[in-house]
């Protein structure tokens, strides 16, 4: 503890500190010389191509992959061409860049996943060097060909190559280069001679340093900060130039005496830094140049790899790996010799509470008593995150928590969260799985980010269990780790399908989120289709089924799936599919077996296929709809003769479906639009297509009182709706005398109330009354009311003793006739 | 501008807002002026969630209907199509984008499907060779519309015919799809109830769905305790009665469509005084029905013969309201008085509205034929003569009455004799036929594929049974101060709503025989909680239950309903969801078969 500030080393008003990281447990024979080698930012792994230009085929580079801390992932002879340059995605995949220009895509544990070019006309000139880089948009690949050309790929995920104009004056590869991402663009600056340029998409422009001595000499080496906002250049006199990178300000100029060009050169910066620095590497030289102009050097012993992280640098050798790094403000106010911020104080406070000494009072009303205990638990709690050593971590988060202790109004959130999140931390950078996270990283790749790290390198059960101890929802948290699992061990080669489906099932369960169809599709592409059918099977989602199964060819399956999510815009869509794909018999006779998507389709067909949908009820031996359908076709004929003959069909089908009533009803329509058709010929009376009621109406109202006679015995019309249309029709045509012969034909059907009513309808007053003594007495009253007659009406209905009928005759009488309503009342109180 | 919305036991507004909302983000994604071609079945139910200003405001400058041919001029950058998946507007959308690209090539085309996307129809978009025109093409979800403070309807017409008639359950998938936004917005419904084949497939649907969907764990407190899923065929009875509720009546003489009524204008002439002089109006009067006016929401739910009294009682609030100002004396009182007089105002005009509606409607109630016509419907709910052919409905044909109200009676004998004999049956049919033209053969084949109509098969009629269990007759019906939901039909209480009246108490156990008589499987789910959400009921708190009609509702289904939320001690507040609002008349007119003949 007491030595915490130990490995410090003041740069300016701030200090630089290194921290060990691993002790590296890969054995390489020949250290990190003669190797291209790649690591990873935040943590990431380390891949290793020896001899990389090696040509003969007898003995083949190997290429190995290690993690963070140098554990063995993978490692596989080299059988492709030349490799230039190696580098890493952002999802943890391995990029060989070759001489030839096409990229070759490993994941994490060497196996081939894709590979692209980057441009025909790289196969002839050859790359010359190449860049791995990082953007906003994804992973970037940068190349400089034989034919001094650039071309730049933003994103390899989505690959749009762009050739990059020519340089004027180069010759072959510039001194140096680097990639830039500024304002959403993609950039190269480069160096010819002491000359700088920035390449764009559409021009070369030449530019200049700000305060970079015109006699600095030639630009050999340079080098663009983590978030490409800060520039380094070093020349060949031994010249270091920082600035912005946008070239608008100069931030430091060293003159490091040294004349060899550094093997490598990387900005240190953290967040909120006090004092950026660039680091220099040579052989046995590593030189930290602060802004104050102050340095730092170190010896390096054995041949190093350096890796710019977003707040310090990896060095990494064949034994060991260390963080450098500015110490984070808040670890220098507490850490710092006789510091009196108030975190120093409480952790001073808590280490004598320890004790049992009573100091540990005097330090808390120090603290107290200037009103910052608040601030100097924030500061422990700060501080603990920005700490490697578990022990340090420990006792700051103790004095923090005691600290708290003496508050009131105490927000414990960021406490317990960083608690938390060191627990993980402390976890995942454990050598077996060797992710040297610092919080600030950890915090900027976000908990998602790692928890994909760690699924790349299938730590499944450090990932649940992480889940699980941050509480993240299953959605986002377990479901995804089961959904990665479970599409790995799809492809596990030597277990049995029922075996993994077994296994896939048991572990994934029905956790939520997690998609059977997603595994299957994994399954499926790995060519195990009747793996893939299992799992599917455990899909909850039949949308998500059916697409997977079209593409397998289990159509029947699909189909019976479709129907089973009720979503009808599926099972549509695996019709047509079916439609498509089947002969028309197999197509039929399987919708047959699916009920609810033959009644879609027959939907479909009533508005699209008029012609299918015969044929469909047809094959069902459905007569009743299809007579229905040849109805409906009747009346879309514009000849009779059609329609009759399709009505005839009708018919038949009716028979069939044993729809007598249906049978007799057309067979009847067929007679009637032939008398109608005759008729309209030889009288035109257009009838043609009317209803048999308004055939006999028109009948009656041009005179044909024989062809309506015809007509209602004919079909046999009933007595009582005859009688009525008969009825209308005379008095419309107010044929008095010819009613009252009608009216004596026979007893009428309806009564006689109708022709008092009918005749009072046309306001013939004298006709009405001509029939209200045939009228039934329950119907009297109804009767004398009907032609106005109230007196008559008022005898009825004190006759009946009927208190509605009373009621009724009542309701008709007005002021004048208060005699009248006088007898009605007396009546109705008589009766009660 | 939708408050009435937010008034009641749950707030239907977010639901609106949501809604909203996702109409905005499209809008925003067409960047620029925009005109919208509308399917036109869709502006009434738009009309509920967004005014043409909210339109306006992201840019829409002209609308159009759907209709073949060339799109219409307009130097907008954008053209959205607004429509249902359905194959013939999407040889429509094709015309118009073919014949638009030879003309300006500066317009963008969009389309919003509502309320969902089709791969169909976008495989025919790609076979008529129009799909790569669309920039945009996106679902809009609007399944459950926000219809008033307790109402939500899909405004899905056809759902009924789709189901029962044609087998196609595309309704039901919306229905469950609405109800799971439903439960995103209001949390997961813990009781889920249900009678008949339809409810049960939609919440299976629903089950199945959470399933798809556990790892979003909905964090809401949930605002409903059950839902209850019903089939219409469940009921076939109630739509076909004739509403007796002010708001039923209006819907059966006027028709309610989208929360908008058109009137004649006569009565409703001598309103503006200035313009008396001047020509009646022939414009029909269009006028907005909801909770947002105070009378109405009054009003609505009486026994239309309760709606005098009220009326009058509230001319006697406002006038004495209005004579308050003689009585204002010092400044303070008179301002005060005058700031309430907008609202007096608008009370008045409301007044004076419902004032000529009621006359309206009493026009009618109180003919004849009206009444002819009811007396024979409480003949057939209580099962007088129900077997055999009944008089007035044979003169009824003789007069050619309108075929729907023939239907609807004859129906309703059918419905309550548990089907007819084949030669009574025959005889309506051959009645129909002779009388309205054989082409209805089809319809009336519709009719007895969902079961309106039939002919007898067993022996037994358990109508009587059903009605007598669930007291579906009551003798002495109180129109002006009900006491029990019969009211809303004068002496018939609808079967779907006692069914919703016994689940909540005591029980449905209690009447296994009746459901067991009614088509359809009864069940009861549960849908889980996670811990935490149980809700903690406080003493004298009621439940919320969500009706689901599956087919449609009627208003006086609803005004039962909301008599039963208020009563004092039912203990529960009922929410009411639906496919459609519906009545006799427009329900059996989805049932009916469109064809003509044509001219030879």
């Amino acid at each position: 503890m007491a030595f915490v500030t130990a490995s410090w080393n003041p740069l300016g008003e701030a200090f630089y500190r290194k921290v060990e990281l691993y002790e590296m447990c890969w054995s390489i024979r020949d250290g990190l010389r003669d190797s291209l080698v790649a690591a990873a930012p935040y943590g990431g792994p380390i891949a290793l191509l020896r001899e990389p230009l090696r040509r003969s085929p007898s003995s083949r580079p190997q290429l190995e992959i290690y993690s963070a801390s140098g554990a063995a992932i993978a490692s596989f002879p080299w059988k492709s061409g030349p490799v230039v340059q190696l580098g890493w995605s952002i999802s943890d995949e391995l990029l060989c860049v070759q001489e030839d220009g096409s990229v070759l895509i490993y994941d994490l544990f060497g196996s081939f996943k894709r590979h692209f070019s980057m441009g025909q006309e790289v196969v002839q000139s050859q790359v010359l060097e190449a860049k791995v880089f990082h953007s906003p948009y994804g992973t970037g690949i940068a190349i400089v060909t034989g034919s001094s050309r650039f071309t730049l790929a933003t994103n390899i995920e989505d690959l749009k190559l762009r050739r990059l104009p020519e340089v004027p004056g180069l010759q072959g590869r510039p001194a140096s280069w680097v990639v830039l991402t500024q304002d959403r663009q993609t950039k190269v600056l480069l160096s010819i001679g002491p000359e700088l340029y920035i390449l764009d998409n559409t021009s070369c422009t030449a530019v200049c340093p700000p305060g970079l001595s015109p006699h600095a000499g030639s630009i050999v080496h340079m080098s663009v900060s983590f978030s490409y906002k800060y520039l380094s250049l070093f020349t060949d006199s031994g010249h270091l130039w920082a600035g912005l990178s946008n070239l608008q300000d100069k931030l430091l100029e060293f003159d490091t005496k040294t004349t060899e060009r550094p093997k490598q050169m990387l900005w240190c910066r953290r967040p909120k830094s006090q004092q950026p620095s660039v680091v220099l590497m040579w052989d046995r030289l590593l030189l930290v140049v602060g802004e104050c102009n102050d340095t730092i050097q170190f010896p390096v012993e054995d041949p190093s790899v350096l890796v710019g992280e977003m707040d310090g640098v990896r060095i990494i050798n064949s034994t060991n790996q260390e963080l450098l790094q500015e110490v984070p403000l808040v670890c220098q106010d507490i850490f710092k010799i006789a510091s009196m911020a108030p975190g120093a104080l409480l952790l001073e406070a808590h280490r004598e509470y320890e004790k049992s000494s009573q100091k540990a009072d005097e330090y808390l009303r120090e603290i107290k008593e200037q009103n910052v205990l608040e601030e100097a638990v924030r500061q422990c709690v700060e501080a603990a995150a920005h700490e490697y050593d578990p022990a340090t971590q420990k006792s700051l988060m103790r004095a923090a928590s005691f600290g708290k202790c003496f508050l009131t109004d105490f927000c414990s959130d960021p406490f317990v969260s960083t608690c938390r999140e060191l627990r993980v931390l402390n976890a995942v950078r454990e050598s077996g799985v060797g992710m040297p996270l610092t919080h600030t990283q950890f915090k900027q790749m976000t908990l998602q980010v790692l928890i994909d790290r760690l699924l790349f390198r299938q730590f499944y059960p450090l990932a649940i269990e992480i889940c699980r101890y941050l509480k993240i929802p299953d959605y986002q948290g377990v479901s995804r780790v089961l959904k990665h699992w479970a599409s790995c061990k799809v492809q596990q080669k030597d277990l049995s399908d029922e075996a993994i489906a077994r296994a896939v099932c048991v572990k994934v369960g029905e956790s939520p989120g997690v998609s059977y169809s997603h595994i299957a599709a994994k399954a499926y592409e790995c060519g195990r289709t009747e793996l893939a059918i299992k799992l599917l099977d455990f899909e909850p989602r039949s949308g998500e089924q059916v697409p997977l199964l079209l593409k397998m060819k289990r159509s029947h399956l699909a189909l019976s799936k479709a129907v089973e999510s009720g979503d009808t815009d599926l099972v549509y869509m695996v019709v047509t599919h079916l439609k498509n794909e089947m002969n028309r018999g197999d197509f039929f006779m399987t919708l047959r077996n699916q009920p609810v998507a033959l009644s879609l389709y027959r939907q479909f067909c009533k508005l699209q296929e008029q012609e299918t949908l015969k044929d469909l009820y047809n094959q069902d031996d459905n007569h009743q709809e299809l007579a229905n359908y040849y109805v409906t076709a009747s009346y879309r004929e514009k000849k009779l003769e059609s329609s009759l003959s399709l009505l005839q069909n009708a018919v038949d089908e009716y028979n069939k479906a044993k729809n007598d009533f249906a049978a007799k009803a057309t067979e009847e329509e067929m007679r009637l639009l032939r008398f109608q058709r005759k008729l309209d010929d030889e009288k035109g009376a257009g009838l043609l297509g009317l209803s048999l009621q308004v055939t006999m109406e028109t009948l009656l109202s041009l005179g044909l009182h024989k062809q309506a006679e015809q007509l209602y015995r004919d079909f046999k019309v009933p007595d009582k709706r005859y009688w009525w249309l008969k009825l209308k029709s005379l008095a419309e045509k107010e044929e008095w005398e010819e009613l009252e012969k009608f009216s004596k034909s026979k007893k009428s059907p309806i009564g006689y109330l109708a022709f008092v009513e009918v005749c009072m309808k046309y306001n013939n007053r004298n006709e009405a009354k001509k029939y209200i003594c045939k009228v039934t007495p329950e119907q009297k009253v109804k009767a004398h009311l009907a032609v106005g007659d109230l007196e008559s009406a008022a005898d009825a209905a004190i006759e009946h003793k009927s208190e509605s009928e009373i009621a009724a005759v009542l309701s008709r009488c007005s002021a004048s006739d208060r005699l009248l309503v006088d007898r009605l009342n007396r009546a109705s109180g008589a009766k009660k | 501008m939708a408050a009435h919305l937010s008034y009641g036991k749950v707030n239907l507004n977010i639901l609106r807002e949501a809604a909203r909302k996702d109409l905005r983000e499209f809008l925003d994604k067409c960047a620029g002026s925009k005109a919208i071609v509308w399917d036109e079945y869709l502006t009434g139910p738009f009309g509920l969630i967004a005014q043409y200003s909210l339109l306006k405001e992201h840019e829409v400058e002209k609308m159009f209907t759907l209709k073949s041919g060339k799109l219409p001029n307009a130097d907008v950058k954008n053209i959205i199509f607004f429509v249902r998946p359905r194959l013939e507007l999407m040889d429509i959308i094709a015309k118009n984008v073919q014949s638009e690209d030879r003309l300006h090539s500066s317009r963008d085309f969009h389309i919003l499907f509502v309320p969902r996307r089709s791969m169909l129809c976008e495989q025919r978009l790609k076979d008529q060779g129009v799909l790569g025109s669309f920039i945009n093409m996106d679902e809009y979800i609007l399944d459950l519309i926000p219809y008033d403070g307790d109402l939500l309807s899909m405004e899905y017409e056809s759902a009924f015919r789709e189901c029962y008639l044609e087998n196609d359950q595309t309704s039901l998938y919306h229905t469950a799809k609405g109800l799971m936004t439903l439960q995103a917005l209001y949390g997961t419904i813990p009781q889920i109830y249900g009678k008949g084949d339809c409810a049960r497939h939609v919440a299976n649907m629903m089950l199945r769905m959470k399933r798809e969907f556990a790892g979003i764990q909905n964090q809401i407190l949930p605002v409903f305790d059950t839902l209850l899923l019903l089939d219409r065929n469940v009921d076939l009875l109630t739509p076909l009665a004739t509403q007796l509720t002010y708001e039923g009546l209006i819907d059966e003489i006027y028709g309610i469509n989208n929360g908008y009524v058109k009137l004649p204008p006569e009565k409703f002439a001598q309103m503006k005084q200035g313009e008396a002089s001047k020509d009646p109006p022939t414009e029909p009067k269009k006028l907005q029905l909801n909770s947002a006016e105070e009378l109405y929401a009054e009003i609505r739910d009486k026994n239309f013969n309760a709606v005098g009294a009220a009326l009058s009682k509230k001319a006697k609030i406002i006038s004495a309201a209005f004579e308050e100002r003689h009585n204002a004396k010092t400044v303070g009182e008179i301002k005060q008085f005058v700031s309430q007089l907008p609202h007096m105002q608008a009370a008045r005009s409301s007044l004076a509205n419902h004032t000529s509606i009621a006359e309206l409607v009493k026009d009618i109630t109180t003919s004849e034929a009206f009444f002819d016509s009811l007396t024979v419907e409480q003949e057939f709910m209580t099962g007088v003569d129900t077997d055999k052919v009944n008089t007035y409905i044979e003169d009824c044909i003789a007069q050619k009455d309108p075929l729907i109200k023939i239907l609807r009676l004859v129906c309703m004998q059918s419905v309550c004799n548990n089907g007819l004999k084949q030669k009574v049956l025959d005889y309506y049919k051959r009645e129909i036929l002779q009388t309205y033209g054989y082409e209805h053969i089809l319809t009336l084949h519709n009719l007895e594929k969902v079961g309106l109509l039939k002919p007898q098969t067993s022996s037994r009629n358990n109508y009587p049974t059903i009605r007598k269990t669930l007291k579906l007759w009551m003798e002495d019906a109180n129109e002006q101060n009900p006491n029990d939901i019969s009211y809303v039909y004068s002496g018939y209480a609808p079967l779907s709503i006692r069914l919703t009246q016994v689940l909540a108490r005591p029980g449905w156990r209690s009447i296994e025989e009746v459901l067991k008589m009614l088509p359809g499987p009864h069940f009861e789910e549960r849908q889980q909680l996670p811990s935490g959400l149980h809700k903690k009921r406080q003493q004298g708190e009621n439940r919320t239950t969500l009706v689901f009609f599956l087919g449609g509702v009627t208003y006086a289904e609803i005004s039962a309903l909301r008599f039963l939320s208020q009563m004092e001690d039912s203990g529960m507040e009922y929410i009411i969801a639906t496919t459609k609002l519906i009545n006799g008349t427009t329900w059996i007119k989805t049932l009916m078969e469109g064809i003509s003949w044509s001219p030879k």
